[in-house]
């Protein structure tokens, strides 16, 4: 406990250089994921039989184990950020594209009905209405794909991608040393604080977002 | 322009189910003409293929004389006000974005889109000041209604399509947003398809009722005065039921007819001036108004005489208030539940105008009658542009 004491005092301005690493991958796959998990989301509300093959194609990706992903990436894209985004922009898309669907779906009829009777063009009411009301779901799926990702994020170090992964791959690596308990301990406590400070600013962004006339 | 809506055998067919059965209408402008008919006879479906949310399988659909059947379905829309009896209100904006949603589209500046969101507001009863930053689920049922009127209304379209639009209130919010519906087509003058499936609403609302049979046709197209005395065949006779001359009751309004005139005074004048209003009227209750003369108590000479206390809490409370533009139907409804026997009429701002007892009713129900039978006698019920299916097929 005393040498994680002193370690992280040593250390410390390294691990947030770390950290920052880490938040900017997964924010990067998560802007990423969140464009492209909405449009698919978007295309297939409307027939149930797309919708549930969209929500099986994004889930049988989550199955494939990261190590194994980013080993593929490695092979197509080569070592670095780039693969590890790729990756981890696929494997945030399970939850974001189901809460598209779902929020979609779950406007009022009622709602659709007089907008369409209105004369909203199905653009104008996709962006006005149906989005902004399926809103606080899709921003649940959000924040849940980066609860996610935060975590895998940490074994995209072993592509080169840096992060608070660096710090675990390290301390395994330097087995029986005295820094490698130090090393794992710090980098793993990094992850779960990222995610923290994640999960606070969806929190903040949540209440911004969410028009007055939709809050509980 | 010789009809505002025209349609020319319109039928819709979907799979399996035939739900229209080539309809023809004409509609004359500033109209409202009534859809009524049993649940499934196709009157939402021949609604919604006026605005083209459905498509129709056959026929044409002429506004202003322009065939529309084809036309830009959006375009169409923004010129046709549509209300349902879910509302539909848009639940993240606020009142004053839901009504200017149409102006918006249309590209209306900011100035006129404000203005005319406060026009309307006030237009449908509603302060603009404590409901334009509101959001729908702050608001009441009949309140959400009064705006999804306001919203149809924005852009000032010609025509305005209604799919039970009080269907889904209780029975004395209806009974008022009809009556305020009423007063504000006299200002607005549109022209309306309004659909219910009640028979006293159709009575009362329009100018003229279209009754739709179980065969999804029209079984009669006509002023409800003609319904009412000539139904076209047995299936309308059935479907209007019992008491059609009560029901010719929601053919006068009350603003028609002579009020009574009730000895009334001010709550706050002293009691001999109250006793020798009384005392020189022929009736036994006294009518007692606030400082802006609403109707607050009804007093006899014993209420007066006896007790201590203020005027304000004695007799007995005024429960039976009606506008002008209630029908003699309504008047007739209150009278029965009202402690005095007559309903009190007030205008819209609450004020005393006078009483309705039961003989102008009576009167009503007798002229009716004798104008009825003379429009018979010489047969100018001809001129009555009437459309009738022959016998029904039920
Ligand atoms: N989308 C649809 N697909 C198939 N059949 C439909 C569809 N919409 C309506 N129908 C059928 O068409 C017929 C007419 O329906 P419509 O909704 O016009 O009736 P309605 O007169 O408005 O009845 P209600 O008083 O119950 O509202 C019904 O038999 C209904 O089942
Ligand atoms: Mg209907």
């Amino acid at each position: 406990m005393q040498a994680l004491g002193e370690f992280l005092a040593r250390r410390w301005p390294q691990l947030l250089e770390l950290a920052v690493e880490h938040l900017l991958l997964v924010l990067t796959a998560i802007v990423l994921a969140t464009f492209i998990g909405v449009m698919i989301g978007v295309l297939v509300y409307r027939s149930a039989a797309l919708s549930s093959l969209a929500t099986a194609m994004t889930a049988t990706i989550l199955t494939i184990p990261s190590l194994a992903l980013f080993g593929l990436m490695v092979v197509w894209v080569g070592l670095g950020d780039r693969s590890a985004v790729i990756a981890l922009t696929a494997y945030a898309l399970l939850p974001i594209v189901r809460n598209t669907v779902t929020g979609l779906q779950g406007v009022d009829p009622a709602v659709n009905e007089s907008a369409k009777g209105m004369g909203l063009s199905a653009r104008a009411r996709l962006l006005r209405i149906d989005l902004p009301l399926a809103w606080p779901v899709i921003l649940t799926g959000v924040r849940v794909a980066t609860m996610l990702i935060v975590s895998i994020a940490a074994i995209a170090a072993y592509i080169g991608a840096g992060g608070l992964g660096n710090w675990i791959f390290d301390g395994l690596a330097r087995r029986g040393s005295v820094v490698a308990m130090p090393l794992i301990i710090s980098g793993t406590l990094g992850v779960v604080a990222v995610a923290f400070i994640l999960d606070g600013f969806y929190i903040v962004v949540g209440r911004v977002t969410t028009p007055r006339g939709i809050r509980d | 322009m010789e009809h505002m809506i025209r349609l020319d055998e319109l039928t819709k067919r979907f799979p399996g189910q035939l739900a229209v059965d080539s309809v023809s209408m004409d509609i004359p402008e500033g109209e409202i003409v009534v859809f009524v008919g049993p649940s499934g006879c196709g009157k939402t479906t021949t609604l919604k293929m006026i605005n083209r949310l459905i498509e129709p399988t056959s026929g044409r659909i002429f506004l202003e004389d322009e065939d529309v059947t084809r036309i830009n379905a959006d375009r169409l829309r923004r010129r046709i006000g549509y209300v349902i009896q879910q509302i539909g209100l848009f639940p993240h904006m606020t009142i004053a974005s839901n009504i200017a949603t149409v102006p918006r589209t249309l590209g209306w500046d900011k100035q006129r889109i404000a203005e005319r969101v406060d026009e309307l507001l006030e237009l449908v009863g509603m302060d603009p000041e404590a409901y334009r930053d509101r959001y729908p689920k702050e608001l009441s049922g009949g309140q959400n209604q009064r705006v999804g009127v306001a919203r149809a209304l924005a852009a000032d379209p010609a025509v305005m399509l209604m799919d039970e639009p009080f269907g889904a209130v209780d029975p004395i919010t209806r009974e008022r947003l009809q009556n305020e519906f009423l007063r504000l087509q006299d200002e607005v003058n549109k022209t309306i398809c309004f659909v219910t499936h009640d028979v006293d609403e159709a009575i009362k609302m329009g100018d003229r009722i279209a009754i739709f049979g179980d065969d999804h046709g029209i079984q009669q197209f006509d002023t409800p005065e003609m319904i009412l005395s000539h139904p076209a065949n047995e299936f309308v006779e059935d479907f209007l039921g019992s008491g059609a001359a009560l029901k010719r009751l929601h053919l006068r309004r009350v603003r028609e007819v002579a009020l009574t005139a009730w000895p009334a005074a001010g709550v706050a004048e002293d009691r001999d001036t109250l006793r020798e209003k009384l005392e020189d009227s022929e009736q036994s209750f006294l009518l007692l108004l606030d400082e802006q003369r609403q109707p607050v108590r009804w007093v006899s000479r014993r209420d007066l005489e006896r007790g201590e206390g203020r005027m304000a809490d004695r007799g007995l409370p005024v429960a039976a208030i009606i506008e002008p533009h209630a029908t003699l139907h309504d008047a007739l409804d209150e009278m029965i539940t009202s402690n005095v026997g007559c309903a009190v009429v007030v205008d819209r701002e609450g004020a005393y105008q006078g009483v309705v007892d039961i003989d102008p009713v009576m009167t009503a129900v007798n002229t009716l009658r004798a104008e009825l039978r003379e429009r018979l006698a010489v047969g100018s019920w001809h001129a009555v542009p009437t459309e009738t299916v022959e016998e029904g097929t039920s």
